[in-house]
């Protein structure tokens, strides 16, 4: 373990230099820090109360006291995207974390334990994501009603066969690894090997995995709630915010043009880091995976 | 592999079977029932008994749902409570607008994404190539329906040439054509990127191939070579990544309709997920994940007929 430490530690010193060499990689980097520092410190840097109403004030393009304008109800639009970011990061951070401990602990049981189960296990990863994802998730907003514990519910359920079917056969590969197979001569309990040995090496690929697919979480999320079936108003959901803003397309459509942007750029910065930090652990799987 | 496939088809049924089984119970436990919502409230309770009646509610719940299979294989997918129209015959009606929007996506997304993905090839390693690298992961990233508002903000909004709402006229071709431009856009932007990508990739590992040195090695030029010999072989691959990402097409399209309030599977299933009408919605959801199934499957022997390296393997 000590020198599995040690070489990795040069190697992560590489990482963060690769990636701030790879202009692509650096844009999303960029990108991604804003949206994170908008999500954290949306309290203290909205310049408005995100919910408050304004009637009189309404549709106003954007200015100098509404940097964005302001909405149907005289929201301030501008207020209401940095709160979005709070919302869409968060909705998205907690439902792919579950997701992925979830996948973790499928995927050890598949890969390490009994062969029975493990295809058992595999046949169910597979069969649940060969289903069309989009309709299983209508399903499943119809049965528990919209609102954002549905939407965490929804995300979990489509991504979690992916991340335990990676864990898989990661935990696969290494269980025949020499090491382990010392290990296990040596008399180490299973708790030992799975703990001290595959956790650590199986939770990498599944990070970046991760990263590659909060793009996708933040996209279902605002699509959801543009169509009324994702975070309720008068949330500042992205989605919401074009939702609303369509229904005065004519009227105002600084609303929309204005709330499509964050959606536009975080998809980017999220894309743009996950192929960066992607290139640089694994040269070799450059421009293989996206679906 | 062919069994797996089929293995796989089997349990992905019995999954639908479960999420249709749990929402037939869930309709028991929503207030309301679906007889009394579809009344109205001034329904007398006679009206009521009658109609739960008809609709089968007075029967064990695993009656009703083995009931429920039972018509689905017969082709009936039951009723819709509100219109007290067939579902089959509403999801029949809108299915050949998704059908046609998905298979025009699809199709332009390929043509533009191997014309591209052969163009990163001729100049890779190029500003071209890197280019052409960024765009694609930038318009694959960008989500469909936002780029359906902004496409019609400035199409039909802004510049007044194409339509911003419906699917056209009904017998006129023109209007349908037209009506059809910006969401056939908006959901294929995406797929031509990716395709790109993948064709790109592929095309790279063919060009390493021995039939392709020694085409070179005759001093073929390099765009026959790509777009005569290479390209044949790196197509087979995205036809299965063609197959799979139909679904991912059909959930675009799910958005993108309902942008431009355009009749299809989307605006119909949206709407009833909306009014919780669950026979339109568990009608839906079986149908399209079906004809989704079939065509996942359809790809996977077209592959085989196509690859002799998988066709080998399936005859042992």
């Amino acid at each position: 373990m000590s020198s599995a430490a040690d070489a990795s530690a040069p190697a992560r010193r590489g990482i963060g230099r690769a990636l701030l060499a790879d202009p692509m990689g650096l844009a999303g980097l960029v990108l991604v820090t804003i949206f994170l520092l908008m999500a954290l410190l949306a309290p203290w840097i909205a310049p408005y109360d995100p919910i408050a109403l304004d009637v009189k004030a309404k549709f106003q393009p954007p200015s100098a006291a509404h940097w964005a304008g302001t909405d149907h109800l005289g929201r301030d639009l501008l207020s209401r995207i940095i709160w979005g970011a709070r919302l869409a990061l968060g909705i998205a951070i907690t439902s792919v974390g579950i997701a992925g401990a979830i996948g973790l602990v499928l995927g050890l049981i598949a890969g390490y334990g009994p062969r029975w189960l493990d295809s058992i296990l595999v046949l169910v990863f597979d069969s649940m994501s060969s289903l069309p994802m989009i309709f299983f998730a209508l399903a499943v907003i119809t049965v528990l009603g919209p609102g954002t514990t549905t939407l965490i519910i929804v995300i979990v359920l489509v991504s979690f066969p992916a991340y335990a079917r990676l864990i898989r056969t990661q935990t696969l590969a290494l269980s025949g690894a020499d090491y382990i197979l010392a290990e296990k001569a040596m008399g180490a309990g299973t708790g030992r090997i799975i703990f001290r040995h595959l956790l650590p090496n199986v939770v990498g690929p599944l990070v970046i995995l991760i990263c590659m697919d909060i793009p996708v979480v933040i996209m279902l999320e605002a699509g959801l709630s543009y169509l009324n079936l994702g975070v309720k108003p008068p949330s500042p959901s992205w989605g919401n915010i074009l939702s609303e803003g369509y229904n005065a397309l004519r009227q105002a459509p600084h609303v929309v043009i204005v709330a499509g942007i964050p959606l536009v750029l975080a998809t980017l910065g999220f894309t743009f880091l996950g192929e960066g930090l992607r290139d640089v652990l694994d040269p070799r799987g450059a421009g293989r995976r996206w679906g | 592999m062919l069994a797996y496939a089929i293995r796989r088809l089997g349990l992905s049924v019995l999954i639908l079977i479960v999420v249709m089984t749990a929402m037939y119970g869930m309709v028991f436990l929503v207030p309301g029932d679906p007889a009394s919502l579809a009344l109205g409230p001034r329904a007398t309770p006679e009206l009521k008994e009658a109609l739960r009646e008809r609709m089968g509610l007075d029967q064990p719940i695993l009656t009703q749902i083995l009931y429920f299979f039972g018509n689905v294989l017969q082709g009936d997918l039951g009723i819709d409570v509100w219109s007290k129209r067939p579902v089959l015959e509403q999801i029949l009606e809108v299915f050949p607008n998704t059908l046609i929007l998905g298979v025009v996506a699809l199709g332009w997304a390929l043509v533009m994404g191997i014309l591209l993905g052969c163009a990163a090839v001729v100049w890779r390693d190029s500003w071209a190539d890197r280019l052409l690298g960024v765009l694609s992961v930038s318009v694959i990233s960008v989500p469909s329906f936002v780029v359906a508002i902004y496409a019609l903000i400035v199409f039909a909004v802004w510049l007044n040439w194409l339509p911003a709402i419906g699917a056209g006229e009904a017998g006129d071709l023109g209007s349908q054509i037209r009506a059809l431009i910006l969401p056939a856009f908006a959901v294929g932007i995406g797929w031509v990127g990716y395709l790109a990508r993948l064709i790109r990739a592929s095309m790279l590992e063919v060009m390493e191939a021995p039939h392709i040195r020694t085409a070179r090695a005759f001093g073929m030029r390099e765009r026959d070579i790509v777009f005569r010999h290479a390209l044949r072989v790196a197509i087979v691959p995205t036809i299965s990544i063609l197959a799979v990402g139909f679904g991912s097409i059909l959930s675009s399209a799910v958005f993108v309709e309902s942008v431009f309030s355009r009749p299809g599977i989307g605006t119909l299933i949206t709407g009833a997920v909306e009014k919780r009408n669950y026979p339109v919605v568990m009608g839906t959801v079986l149908f399209m994940t079906g004809f989704y199934l079939l065509v996942v499957t359809a790809a996977d022997l077209l592959i085989a007929r196509l690859d002799p390296r998988v066709r080998d393997v399936l005859r042992g």
